[in-house]
């Protein structure tokens, strides 16, 4: 993972500012605070944000994209990207952020794509939208993009339909789609959780690749904890809408706070035994 | 790496046997269309064939009256072929209404076939027109309601809905008359034309814009718009209102999918989020909603073409009820039905059409 290393002088500015990040929903008993306070910066590296369902690791992402629904309240002391804050955007430019320098994978290609327009469409759609290129450039550039996430038939998957190609090959048209513009960060929504085991790890790899490849900074947003320390430099653990311990993904034995010790223990091991199965311990306190 | 990549065998759907198959399938898929259509078709003569038994007028007595001696009311029986079998009855019945034989009318003592194909053209020239507006401004507002839910907007769109679906239509036609007609003299009044073009349209198609527009005749073209106005209006706010309704149900639901969050992280601009992919997707529902309203109102709208005075289908079929006129009756019944078959079957292509998960299968 050479990019976190690299001595460019891109580095010198983070990516990624976030501090004090608050998405709140409003409901019938009061605001519902979905993230509480999250702060981290991230530079050309892998972060991972790991938590349960309901830890505010998605809305956090979305909260970044500029995609939170319009009826929930956003606030954050910074929220920077490159250098400029995007709270102060208007959303013309949030918009013209998005896809070309911010893009974000979603889980399940059988719902993400549209199912009433080709792959070929929806790839070349992201390229038209940032910038001003010819229909035959698109085609070609698109063709090229589905090269690069190891399609062997550009040609073809181009003019299929999402339903015609299996789960494997709608999210690597689905990367494809979000990395046609050349994003500088890419924010990863659980991209694998909907696939089969086997394919996964051929996304994974694409991925892996086309991140160091591209020197993007990555978001790797999971709940799966083992899978997160093995793809990221650093690790974010997200319990009721907080940041309650960062480690190092190569250092997660030693990872102090007991929730994350509590993720950890989780995890089974082959030829053990265990009675009764550890059960994760939730403390309020931990939100606080 | 990349040659464990390339071999991924549950990957791609392999192509040859599948584009075979396609075709295939097309082809039974027609098949079993026409069998349907068929079969539906022969439930609908069954229908009205014996709905014109059980009825309790007697058509003999219809012709001849019910004082004519014994002997003439047999001979009429006879010449009608209502002492054969009813089975073979229903043969001649089913062989008379495929060559256009609907029988006479009592009433006009035109043949059927004649008369709706008067009438016909008058309800097809409303329904159509109103069937467009209703779709030219009720899928927008629908939009509309659905993007700014719960705005100022959307509970102006759900009223305008709510009106169209609760207030009587010949109450609203009433009312509309009295004021664009009576009061401000905007518009033309009931009926087709005013009397003094009566001679002026030669009808070809019987729907008189495209008539007079084709022979030229300008003002019984004006005079002709001037009086659709009014009823093609207000079977449009009808159907605006269902549509609208509709439109907006359908584009929340699509407009709550993952691929519009997807289509809104690649930047692309709202109004292509809306349009170009939540309605595109909305569309294919919407379209077997708008081809059936517009099959509802091809049925001829009785109440609105009563007070409008529109000698359309729906005014003809319950005039021709009120006087027992049965062949009249039943004949504009198998025209209604025919029409819902084939508006059925057109909302069943336009949906395979629109929606590419239908096709080859």
């Amino acid at each position: 993972m050479g990019e976190s290393h690299a001595t460019d002088a891109r580095l010198s500015k983070p990516l990624l500012e976030v501090e004090d990040l608050r998405v709140s929903f409003p409901s019938r008993n009061g605001p519902v605070e979905a993230v509480r306070g999250v702060s981290f910066t991230l530079g050309r590296e892998r972060l991972g944000i790991v938590g349960e369902s309901g830890s505010g690791k998605s809305q956090t992402g979305r909260a970044i994209m500029g995609l939170t629904p319009p009826h929930a309240r956003i606030t954050a002391r910074r929220l920077a990207f490159a250098g400029t804050d995007l709270m102060q955007l208007s959303a013309r430019e949030r918009r013209s952020f998005r896809g070309e320098r911010i893009a974000m994978i979603l889980q399940d290609p059988k719902y993400s794509l549209n199912p009433v327009m080709t792959i070929g469409q929806q790839i070349t759609e992201t390229l038209r939208a940032h910038s001003n290129v010819t229909r035959a450039v698109a085609r070609d550039r698109a063709l090229d993009m589905l090269e690069a996430v190891q399609i062997r038939d550009p040609a073809r998957i181009f003019g299929l339909y999402p339903h015609e190609v299996s789960g494997g090959m709608g999210q690597r048209a689905m990367i494809a789609m979000m990395l046609i513009a050349d994003p500088e960060l890419l924010i990863a929504d659980e991209p694998t959780s909907a696939l089969d085991v086997t394919v996964q790890l051929q996304v994974l790899a694409i991925l892996d690749r086309l991140v160091s490849e591209r020197g993007m900074g990555l978001i790797f947003i999971s709940h799966d904890l083992r899978l997160v320390s093995s793809f990221c430099d650093r690790v974010l653990v997200m319990y009721r809408g907080r940041i309650v311990e960062e480690v190092a993904a190569n250092r997660l034995n030693d990872a102090t706070h007991p929730y994350t010790r509590g993720l950890i223990n989780c995890l089974p091991k082959i030829g053990e035994d265990r009675h009764p199965l550890p059960v994760l311990d939730r403390r309020p306190e931990w939100a606080e | 790496m990349a040659v464990v990549e390339t071999h991924r065998p549950g990957d791609i759907k392999p192509g040859r046997p599948r584009a075979r198959s396609r075709s295939l399938a097309a082809a039974s898929g027609i098949g079993r269309f026409l069998v349907i259509v068929v079969l539906t078709y022969l439930g609908l003569l069954a229908v009205t064939f014996f709905i014109g038994r059980v009825i309790p007028v007697d058509p003999v007595l219809a012709i001849v009256g019910d004082r004519a001696p014994t002997h003439v009311v047999e001979r009429t029986r006879e010449e009608l072929g209502l002492n054969k079998p009813l089975i073979e009855q229903f043969a001649i019945y089913v062989r008379n209404v495929l060559t256009g034989d609907l029988g006479t009318s009592v009433l006009t003592s035109n043949r059927v076939i004649d008369d709706i194909r008067r009438v016909f053209p008058a309800t097809l020239e409303l329904a159509t027109l109103g069937t467009l507006i209703g779709a030219v401004f009720g899928i927008p507002l629908g939009v509309l309601a659905a993007v700014k839910r719960d705005s100022l907007v959307d509970q102006i769109v759900r009223v305008i809905g709510l009106v169209g679906y609760s207030v009587p239509i010949f109450w609203l036609g009433l009312m509309a008359l009295l004021v664009f007609y009576a009061r401000l003299g905007w518009t033309d009044g009931p009926g087709r034309f005013d009397i003094i073009y009566e001679y002026t349209i030669t009808p070809v198609t019987g729907i008189l814009l495209l008539d007079t527009a084709m022979a030229g005749e300008w003002d019984a073209f004006r005079n002709v718009a001037g009086h659709l106005i009014l009823p093609s209006a207000l079977l449009g706010y009808f159907s605006l209102a269902y549509i609208s309704r509709m439109t907006r149900s359908f584009m929340l639901n699509e407009l709550g999918q993952e691929y519009i969050v997807a289509a809104r992280a690649k930047g692309i601009s709202e109004s292509r989020v809306i349009w170009r992919h939540a309605l595109r997707n909305a569309a294919v529902p919407l379209v077997t909603v708008i081809v059936l309203s517009y099959a509802g109102l091809l049925e001829g709208s009785v109440l609105t073409e009563s007070v409008f005075a529109w000698p359309g289908l729906g005014l003809y079929i319950t005039n021709s009820l009120q006087n027992a006129d049965m062949n009249a009756v039943l004949g504009g019944t198998i025209v209604v039905g025919s029409v819902f078959i084939g508006l059925n079957l057109l909302s069943d292509l336009l949906y395979r059409f629109l929606d590419p998960r239908t096709k080859r299968r």
